[in-house]
């Protein structure tokens, strides 16, 4: 079992485009049989049925419906999520009313802080619980689940655990104040650190919540739920309403709320935009992506292809910021393509709940088929497309990695937001091309750029029009660290002092 | 010389023989948009007359709209490429050119309908010195070094947000023209601004203090005509990245901000009566320059 010398294969371009003719590559084959690593889920104690969590309880939904979760790596259910209608999103925001008016407001902030420090600690005893529900439920590989989503929900709550006292010092000079009750939307691509996002600065800066998790994802907000409960948060500090679209439009539309955060879809954030227009609710929006990922000829190469390939196959591409457009310097674009093909087919597409796997399931059906059309878009304009040849599973909704080269500027795949593992390449010569082709898009989430060059990495860095921009690296976060983007892909700032700008009334 | 000979205002016809004689015409003032850095007629080729009756001046249209965001759009990314100090000494440079016009800024305030001329043109370029003051400053209290828990170097700073919609307030009119527009390209945007209806001379007049401060043309570009058929334009424009609203009801702002969707732009809206434009810890507040920059986040890995 080594890694074998073979011939090429001439039937595939963009594999064989980075070689001579008659050159021989690696070929992995069989190099590496993993045994299966599966986490056990037999330490998850999940309910058959989940109701809403309301001024503290556990309520029924008024509509007396419930809908189904799936794992996506099995297509089978999970438990039954209750779907919250109007009453309820009208009993969970009056009970957030109450919670800021009578108790919450009036907190000395440290003891604020102090809760929310519990809810920190309480992630990280349930931690391995949690990311494997966060695997079952999302379709992620367990090792990002458990090395990066609950770690960073808990870090995310330890850390504006801490601004609750000192926000007087935040903006010196500055006046600031609580907005009362905040309304949150999230996605389903990082459902408990999307919760950890919302909910810990909201909490932070005196404010209380209602939060609406994707419904595709709603476990780990439930379990959320459970430690804000042992945590002993005061009733009707938090609430969580689950259900789909329509709950989600009752929430952000009902006007007893002060506030309004949302993350997902550029189209969904407009719409929300185009609701609230004239009502003066204040809103923070962390929208789409098509980030640039831009690698220079300078740049160290096997690096860049692990950058580029966490880059895009993070979390199977379900990433806002993903670096799912490749601008590569033409001189580089032969060899760069045939490493990362190389290293694309070492990935291993998988049970999300199996330390080997890197590439988990696709969230929801909906969403492989949203990818397989863009992908065979792409394929009709042109591109050329190269996916590995790993052994997928045979149930579940997978998609293999994927990369298109020869991809024009203005095609579909180089344009959208696939939120997939698919990647486009496209190609410039001078810095000033990649500029101008990373910021032809209506997104500006994000950027990623790939030199050995100081001068240069800073000159990209600030003519990038992204709210991030990773140089020679990809993909980090923190809770100390703004995220946000600009143009269409939202405004406000999630992470660091900037981002409790989003819960505060500073003067202006 | 007889003294209605000087007189722009005066109305009066030589009716005699005697005034005929040696009767001196004033040149009155044809009132233009200015637009990257020329002052130019609205193509629309349409007047609107002042409240005084005395003057003409440009009706703008969506037009004059479009042209002066292309002449944004073409001059913000150089104004954001100089240095802060430098943006800082070109503000300085304005207050020193208005000073220097003070008695014309006083009296077009007169005919303005402004209730204390003297004390708003003061007050206006005490405005721009402050934010001269603010060009290199307010980075380092709204950036932030970002302590993150890995082997990377993090930091944030604040960027301009790009071309910036303006529809400054109706009064006080040079006070809240100058007060808009100064947090605005303080950080290295562009604006495209809407003067005020009831004194449009005002506005205008103040361009030609723009025009000769060393300004680049195009950074700052001043319309003039009926706020009721404009804000929709600015509202729905996709090349102005964010709007300053200045007294818009919201009944009015509702259909602008439904039209501001269509880019995302960042709609601040806000109201502020004639006293409170001369509130100075409120209208030099770095908030108020905060509103219109964008935060950058920078990453970078530490070590061999």
């Amino acid at each position: 079992m080594t890694i074998k010398l073979i011939d090429g294969e001439p039937e595939n371009p963009t594999v064989e485009q980075g070689r001579r003719k008659g050159e021989r590559r690696l070929h992995f084959g069989d190099a590496w049989q993993y045994s299966p690593a599966p986490e056990s889920p037999s330490k998850v104690r999940l309910e058959p049925r989940y109701e809403l969590f309301i001024d503290g309880q556990r309520r029924e939904p008024s509509t007396g419906r419930y809908f189904q979760t799936i794992n996506p790596a099995t297509e089978q259910p999970i438990a039954e999520v209750a779907e919250a209608g109007e009453q309820d999103v009208d009993a969970a925001v009056a009970a957030a009313r109450r919670a800021y008016e009578n108790v919450w407001s009036k907190l000395e902030p440290l003891e604020r802080g102090k809760y929310i420090f519990r809810i920190a600690r309480l992630l990280q005893e349930r931690a391995r619980e949690l990311a494997i529900v966060e695997s079952m439920d999302g379709g992620k590989p367990i090792r990002e689940s458990r090395d990066f989503d609950v770690p960073m929900a808990a870090a995310h709550f330890f850390y504006c655990a801490g601004w609750a006292d000192k926000l007087k010092y935040a903006f010196p000079g500055r006046e600031v104040s609580p907005l009362g009750v905040a309304a949150q939307v999230i996605p389903w691509n990082f459902p408990l650190l999307m919760a950890a996002w919302k909910i810990a600065p909201a909490l932070a800066c005196g404010n209380t919540v209602v939060l609406k998790p994707a419904e595709t994802t709603p476990l780990t907000a439930m379990l959320l739920s459970d430690i804000i409960r042992e945590a002993e948060l005061p009733d009707g500090v938090v609430n969580i309403v689950t259900g789909a679209g329509p709950t989600g439009a009752a929430l952000v539309s009902h006007p007893g709320v002060d506030k309004v955060a949302f993350t997902g879809s550029t189209a969904v954030g407009k719409a929300i935009q185009r609701q609230l227009a004239g009502t003066r609710t204040r809103m923070t929006m962390e929208l789409g992506g098509k980030a640039a990922n831009i690698v220079f000829a300078d740049a160290a190469l096997d690096q860049a292809v692990e950058g580029i390939i966490n880059g895009i196959f993070f979390n199977q591409g379900h990433v806002c910021c993903a670096g799912s457009r490749l601008l590569v310097e033409e001189s580089l674009h032969d060899l760069l393509m045939r490493k990362l093909c190389d290293r694309m087919s070492t990935l291993i597409v998988g049970d999300p709940l199996d330390k080997n796997t890197d590439i988990g399931a696709i969230n929801s059906k909906q969403q492989l088929e949203k990818i397989r059309e863009l992908v065979e878009s792409g394929e009709q304009d042109g591109a050329v497309r190269f996916s590995t040849e790993c052994a997928m599973p045979d149930r579940g909704w997978f998609f293999p990695p994927t990369v298109f080269t020869n991809v024009a500027q203005s095609s579909r795949i180089a344009r959208e937001e696939i939120f997939g593992p698919v990647l486009s390449v496209l190609t410039f010569r001078t810095d000033a091309e990649a500029i101008e082709r990373a910021n032809n898009t209506c997104y500006g989430l994000s950027a990623g750029v790939w030199t050995d060059k100081g001068s240069r990495l800073f000159e990209m860095a600030s003519k990038l029009e992204a709210g991030v921009v990773w140089g020679n690296t990809y993909n980090k976060f923190d809770p100390s660290s703004p995220f946000g983007g600009y143009k269409e892909s939202g405004f406000g700032r999630e992470g660091g002092r900037q981002g409790l700008l989003a819960y505060l009334e500073v003067d202006r | 010389m007889n003294e209605r000979r000087q007189a722009g205002s005066d109305r009066r016809r030589p009716a005699t023989s005697e005034e005929a004689d040696g009767w001196r015409v004033a040149v009155k003032k044809t009132w233009k948009l200015y637009i990257g850095g020329a002052f130019v007629r609205s193509e629309s080729g349409h007047s609107l007359v002042t409240a005084d009756g005395d003057d003409n001046y440009p009706h703008g249209t969506r037009k004059d709209l479009r042209d002066a965001v292309k002449a944004a759009i073409g001059a913000q990314p150089g104004w954001a490429g100089r240095t802060a100090y430098n943006r800082g000494q070109i503000l300085y440079r304005l207050a020193e050119v208005l000073e220097a016009r003070r008695s014309e800024l006083v009296h077009g305030l007169v005919r303005g309908g402004s209730a204390d001329a003297e004390t708003e043109v003061s007050a206006s370029i005490d405005r721009v010195v402050s934010y001269a003051g603010w060009s290199d400053k307010y980075q380092s209290l709204l950036a932030t070094s970002n302590p993150v828990a890995g082997p990377h170097f993090g930091f944030s700073v604040p960027e301009p947000v790009g071309v910036v919609g303006i529809v400054a307030p109706e009064r006080p009119s040079l006070l809240g023209l100058v007060g808009s527009i100064c947090p605005v390209i303080v950080s290295g945007n562009a604006a495209v601004v809407l003067g005020s209806e009831a004194d449009p001379r005002t506005a205008l007049g103040f361009c030609e203090a723009l025009a000769t401060s060393d300004l680049p043309g195009g950074v700052v570009n001043v319309l003039t005509g009926r706020r009721s058929e404009l804000l929709s334009h600015f509202a729905s424009h996709m090349g102005l990245r964010a709007l300053d609203l200045w007294n818009v009801d919201d009944e009015t702002a509702k259909p602008l901000e439904v039209a501001a969707t269509e880019n995302v732009k960042r709609v601040t809206r806000r109201a502020l009566d004639e006293r409170g434009w001369y509130d100075t810890d409120r209208t030099t507040s770095p908030s108020w320059i905060h509103s219109f920059v964008e935060t950058k986040t920078i990453w970078h890995p530490m070590g061999a």
